[in-house]
């Protein structure tokens, strides 16, 4: 049945996307290069052919005019998805994202409603240097007023993008570039995914690893290894950074005692950093060792393969930390 | 203005030296040994050969994504730039940058940059300095059509009018902006109307003919020179192959048949016709210059080849300078 039918995730984003616009005549998209050609990474292929020029927007290179444009359309009426190429470019645009769509609502006391999506693609993995490999949802998820979602798997994106869609505040989506051609099973009706809910992926009982977007299924991959080594992981994909599903997270932490948090992003100041501090503020009777972190390295991403592969955690690192979490006694 | 033939053979050779760095890159990332993105600028280099051919050493250029021909231009050394390429450590960024950070300060090169539209603010930045320091350097931007469209720009381009900067905005015209054609991002078919609006004189040129350019280029520089300010060239110029990568025909966005017709008129073959129509060169003469430059490209090929990539204690090394300033 349609419930084997298999999706990847650029495909999972591309079914919410269009399914919402078929939902909703006030549903729109704006970015470089997402008509005719359907995106550079050809997450909105087909929509322009489908909904036409009117509804699919090839914008100029413009990135705070885009962001601008998601910002007074949504204020005025319309539900704008307005597409980032990659994540990078946010800091072209970060007037508009962290002064106007994060704080208008606030700023005239309530008076104004903001349902717009930002989508972008972040993370690193393909060579493409220090200003298109970022993972930069520390910057966002720091910000009052905005929601900021991350997703792991393509079940996940196609109901975390619909529930972006539908959301009445200013989201940002934030697709993984390595996970684009993931594919899993995804239903064919429409679905959402609470934005602020995170997700067991799997259960277990001695070590719980937090863990989002691309570095959730590398959590999964070491959590197969440990289990050989007979360590029982327990695995949180929170899904939505803001809000955190703290909750999920702390009752984990009550039980197994152990946390390690991963994120692809430089580790300084990152989303791990507010999630272990959560913990210890939460949980901290219940530890057994102090909840660590992984993550990237304080620089740039390196452009050399040879850089780049240390640089990125991955599967090995974080079984690592895995391992020296359980080593305290 | 009358070239000599000195100076047209410098031109020239700059532009055989782009394209074969450029080919011989596009068959090494076709066979998979070069990481990352790859923008081309075969077809383009009438733009950067006029111009930079205009400049001194000690003058700077900021650039774009498709930034070797720049480099290239300006003087760029093939084995570091092949090394750098490939990623290994001896490569002008130490495998740090890649084809999209590919820079060279001693030349005045500083960088190509991954953000469209970021260079020009940077060269009015080095155009202040220069003015400031008031020996008389100059500053060219070099940036795409579609970069026109960015905020940087803007504020760039109004900026070096306000403060009387000696620089050059140098436009690559290539009608595209990624796989989008100009026509639906601007409502203007010449870049260089933008122009008159910051206060600045601006020229349409040929981007396929290198004398042209630089023509247009000499006037521009030493209007920066000698303190007239800033002015614009918008060189009309194709990119043979597609954005990024090595595909040149059967792309969806543009006609192969616009292709070819651009391919006829080729800045390097045309000029080579010229050369030899005029008296100035014989067919020999090119065989030689192509033969030549072809050597040092395979030597670059091994260089790059042979030397070692990186090793994983460079990573957090030159994060920050450990020097202080100020004196
Ligand atoms: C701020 C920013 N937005 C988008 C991109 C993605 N991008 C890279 S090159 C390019 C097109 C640039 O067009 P143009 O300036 O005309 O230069 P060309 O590629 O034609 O030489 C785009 C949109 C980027 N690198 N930076
Ligand atoms: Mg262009």
């Amino acid at each position: 049945m349609s419930d084997d039918r298999k999706l990847t995730y650029a495909q999972a984003f591309n079914e919410a996307v269009s399914q919402m616009m078929e939902a909703d005549p006030d549903v729109f998209c704006a970015g470089e290069d997402i008509g005719a050609f359907g995106g550079v990474f050809g997450t909105f292929a087909g929509l322009q052919a489908k909904f036409g020029e009117r509804r699919v927007v090839d914008t100029p290179i413009s990135e705070q005019a885009i962001v601008g444009l998601g910002v007074g359309a949504s204020v005025t009426g319309l539900r704008p998805i307005v597409d980032l190429m990659f994540m990078d470019f946010i800091c072209v645009a970060f007037d508009q994202i962290v002064n106007q769509a994060a704080k208008l609502k606030y700023m005239f006391g309530g008076d104004a409603t903001l349902p717009m999506t930002i989508t972008t693609a972040g993370g690193g993995g393909l060579s493409a240097a220090a200003q298109h490999s970022q993972s930069l949802e520390a910057l966002l998820c720091h910000i009052p007023g905005l929601k900021v979602v991350m997703p792991s798997n393509p079940y996940d994106m196609k109901g975390l993008m619909i529930s972006c869609i539908k959301e009445n505040n200013p989201t940002v989506m934030i697709k993984h570039k390595r996970l684009l051609g993931m594919s899993a099973p995804v239903p064919t009706e429409a679905y959402g995914i609470p934005l602020g809910k995170g997700n067991i992926i799997r259960p277990g009982k001695d070590v719980t690893i937090v863990a989002y977007a691309r570095m959730a299924n590398e959590a999964i991959s070491a959590a197969k290894e440990l289990a050989e080594e007979g360590i029982d992981c327990e695995i949180i994909d929170p899904r939505t950074l803001q809000p955190l599903d703290t909750d999920l997270i702390i009752d984990s932490a009550k039980k197994t005692n152990r946390v390690v948090v991963a994120q692809e992003a430089v580790r300084f100041g990152g989303l791990g950093a507010e999630i272990a501090s959560q913990i210890q503020e939460l949980a901290f009777d219940y530890l057994d060792a102090p909840v660590s972190r992984i993550g990237a390295p304080f620089s740039p991403v390196p452009f050399s393969p040879a850089l780049e592969s240390h640089y990125i955690p991955d599967a090995k690192s974080i079984a690592k930390g895995v391992r020296d979490v359980m080593a305290r006694r | 203005m009358d070239f000599s033939s000195a100076k047209q053979f410098d031109l020239h050779r700059r532009m055989v030296r782009i394209r074969l760095f450029e080919e011989a890159a596009g068959r090494l990332a076709e066979a998979n040994k070069l990481p990352g993105f790859l923008h081309l600028y075969v077809g383009e280099e009438a733009v950067a050969s006029g111009v930079c051919g205009a400049l001194n050493d000690d003058d700077h250029i900021t650039s774009t994504h498709r930034g070797h021909g720049h480099l290239v231009a300006k003087g760029g050394d093939f084995n570091r730039m092949m090394a750098e390429l490939m990623g290994k450590s001896t490569g002008y960024c130490k495998g740090k940058g890649g084809s999209m950070h590919i820079s060279d300060t001693s030349l005045g090169m500083l960088g190509a940059n991954g953000i469209v539209g970021a260079g020009s603010p940077i060269a009015v930045g080095a155009a202040f300095a220069n003015k400031y320091r008031g020996k008389g350097q100059v500053a060219v931007a070099f940036f795409g059509d579609g970069s026109t469209n960015i905020g940087a720009f803007h504020e760039a381009a109004n900026m070096a009018c306000a403060l009387h900067l000696p620089i050059v905005f140098a436009c690559e015209n290539n009608e595209y902006g990624e796989f989008t054609p100009r026509d639906k991002t601007m409502a203007i078919t010449d870049v260089v109307d933008r122009a008159a609006g910051y206060g600045m004189p601006g020229v349409i040129v040929d981007g396929m003919d290198v004398i042209a350019v630089h023509e247009a280029a000499v006037e521009a520089v030493e209007r920066a020179r000698q303190g007239g300010g800033p002015s614009m060239i918008e060189a009309k110029t194709y990119r043979f192959y597609n954005h990024h990568g090595v595909q040149n025909l059967g792309l969806k966005y543009r006609s192969d048949e616009e292709v070819a017709v651009w391919k006829l008129r080729d800045p390097i073959f045309t000029f080579e016709d010229r050369m030899i129509e005029n008296g100035v060169a014989t067919r020999a003469n090119f065989d030689d210059i192509w033969a030549e430059l072809r050597a040092d490209i395979d030597t670059a090929i091994q260089f790059a080849e042979d030397s070692p990539y990186p090793t994983p204690d460079q990573i957090t090394v030159n994060v920050y300078t450990s020097m202080t300033g100020a004196n």
